[in-house]
């Protein structure tokens, strides 16, 4: 039987990929699909918790999340574009301008 | 039991692939990868009985966010990979220790908590009109255009405002 901690459990740890993969990676792509992954993982639970007590306003919430992702992605696209045209590089560790 | 082997698979496919997206070295698999666990996640979409958000998350999310990734991906043409370039100050090693930590902990967390309270027998719906209607994509249809309708309106504005602001971060010169 499965109950709403397995959903749980697969959800921390698709989470804890997603985090894994924004601390460790340098490619500021792979970055982003990171945090494309951990949006994941919060439907899941969301999802999972609305199929659990039968009430579908965690489905309308888990819409809002993938409305806010698709916007995150297209806004953090183009900063990337615009950095890449101007640095010729979309490696986080040389992104310092506002370093002092 | 049939739903606890499908849930199994489904689960292993997606941590499976999302480990492979974050530790391939091409950017172009990991995109690939992405594809697939984001076609995995909508089928356990279907297996929680949310058929409305495994179709958005294939149209939205396979269909359009990864092709989005693809273009920049091929856009973003690298004579030098990034992970080239070596930072003394990186925190490689510690990172992983510390997410396995926290997840350890999360594990603890929903297995120890797990036998606290019983769920509730039927939680209310949030509106009765909505509660009435039959099949997936109506009862959220009817919650998003009547409790949810500003929260709603507000998204729509969002995407506008993102779709405007990416063509001008995109543009080469206003």
């Amino acid at each position: 039987m499965i109950t709403p901690t397995h959903y749980m459990l697969l959800s921390a740890a698709l989470f804890m990929i997603g985090v894994i993969g924004v601390v460790v990676r340098r490619n500021i792509i792979i970055i982003f699909m990171s945090i494309e992954l951990i949006l994941n993982a919060v439907n899941i639970n969301l999802i999972a918790f609305s199929n659990q007590l039968h009430n579908a306003t965690g489905q309308v919430f888990a819409v809002f999340v993938i409305a806010v992702a698709a916007a995150e992605a297209a806004v953090g696209l183009g900063i990337i574009l615009a950095f890449y045209r101007n640095k010729e590089t979309i490696n986080i560790d040389e992104m310092n301008l506002m370093r002092s | 039991m049939a739903q606890a082997i499908a849930f199994y698979f489904v689960a292993a496919c997606i941590l499976g692939f999302a480990v492979l997206v974050i530790s391939t070295k091409d950017t172009v698999h990991s995109v690939l990868f992405l594809v697939l666990d984001f076609l995995f996640v909508a089928a356990l979409y279907v297996l929680m009985n949310a058929e409305f958000l495994a179709v958005i998350q294939v149209l939205v999310y396979a269909g359009g966010i990864v092709v989005l990734y693809l273009f920049v991906v091929m856009l973003v043409n690298l004579k030098r990979p990034p992970e080239a370039h070596q930072d003394p100050h990186r925190l490689s090693r510690t990172g992983p220790f510390l997410a396995a930590a926290v997840l350890l902990e999360l594990g603890a967390i929903a297995v120890m908590g797990g036998e606290a309270g019983a769920p509730p027998a039927a939680a209310a719906a949030a509106s009765p009109f909505c509660a009435a209607m039959t099949g997936n994509t109506e009862q959220v249809g009817c919650l998003l255009y009547t409790s949810y309708l500003i929260p709603f309106e507000i998204a729509s504005m969002l995407l506008l405002v993102a779709m405007v602001g990416a063509i001008v971060l995109a543009k080469r010169e206003l």
